[in-house]
């Protein structure tokens, strides 16, 4: 079982880095792009024993307490059997 | 009387501060390596500048998983010192024991210079010793000392009194200009609602020198010891 976590800047947070890439990536020629935000992603390999309820719920602890840093970052959860 | 300095795989400016407090300061100190969770002989605990773990994931946020921060989440909920500079008032803030959180920098680099300090409370067991009509003059060096939180921890900050430190002009003016980092209404340090846990992006343990360019930090240590001396003739 695997589970996928992406991280991403709240909304309401300004991301620096984000308008870096953008302008970068608007010096190229690409000047259709409103806005670029740079975010984290984890692949986190599971026990194939537990179910996936019990993977849904430890994945979403673990993004909580130590992936995301619920000031500034939200996160969601994708797990697949 | 005893200060500790913690020690995380990656802290640099540990020795820095034990160079402080021994020579500068005058008193005890000793360092605790993060495996330690017995903090008992200690009255102020330093947690350092520094990468510690790497900045990996994020600043500070792997330090706050080790063993001895859970001994000081117990330190301060005793009414002990602590008091994080730099990587420490990251870690502080992703421990949950002070508010907000410190970004990458607005402008994306790292910036090591000098910079103008007001202090915004000289009512905390820091800064009593600090010249309210001075302004001071403390390096930074750092890469993600951009503190931000939301309005309502905002104004909790204004209304408590727990910002302790304001990026300023040479004058005191507090404006755009000065605020090397995109800080939050230019906060360069808070402390808890309790004042017994200080956090600020500046490094006033190199400024404790003339040699250094500048020895004003030194009224920061000063205060903390006679903080310390209050509670220990009390006892």
């Amino acid at each position: 079982m695997k589970a996928k976590v992406f991280v991403t800047l709240k909304p309401s947070v300004l991301d620096p880095q984000g308008k870096a890439i953008h302008h970068s990536v608007a010096s190229l020629g690409f000047d259709q792009i409103g806005d670029i935000r740079q975010g984290k992603y984890f692949e986190i390999a599971l026990d194939p024993a537990i179910s996936e309820a019990d993977a849904r719920v430890s994945v979403e602890r673990i993004a909580k307490d130590v992936l995301a840093n619920p000031v500034i970052e939200d996160y969601r959860v994708e797990v697949e059997a | 009387m005893k200060f500790g300095v913690v020690v995380f795989p990656g802290s640099n400016c540990d020795h820095d501060a034990y160079h402080v407090i021994s020579k500068h300061v005058g008193q005890p100190v000793d360092f605790i390596w993060h495996q330690q969770t017995d903090l008992s002989g200690f009255d102020a605990i330093i947690v350092p500048g520094g990468f510690s773990y790497g900045d990996y994931l994020r600043a500070g946020a792997l330090a706050r998983f080790s063993p001895v921060m859970k001994a000081i989440k117990e330190f301060a909920a005793e009414g002990k010192f602590v008091f994080g500079i730099c990587n420490g008032f990251q870690i502080l803030c992703e421990a949950g024991l002070l508010p907000g959180a410190l970004m990458r920098n607005a402008g994306l680099h790292f910036i090591c210079r000098h910079v103008n300090l007001k202090l915004e409370n000289g009512d905390t067991p820091f800064t009593t010793e600090v010249d309210p009509n001075r302004i001071l003059s403390i390096p930074i060096a750092h890469a993600e000392g951009n503190y931000t939180c939301d309005d309502e921890t905002f104004h909790s900050l204004e209304e408590n009194g727990q910002i302790v430190f304001r990026y300023c002009e040479p004058d005191g003016q507090i404006t755009s200009e000065a605020n090397p980092n995109g800080a939050r209404s230019n906060i360069a340090g808070i402390c808890n609602l309790d004042r017994n846990v200080l956090g600020m992006m500046p490094h006033p343990e190199r400024a404790c020198e003339e040699m250094l360019g500048s020895n004003d930090g030194r009224d920061i240590f000063r205060s903390l010891t006679k903080a310390m001396a209050r509670i220990e003739a009390a006892a």
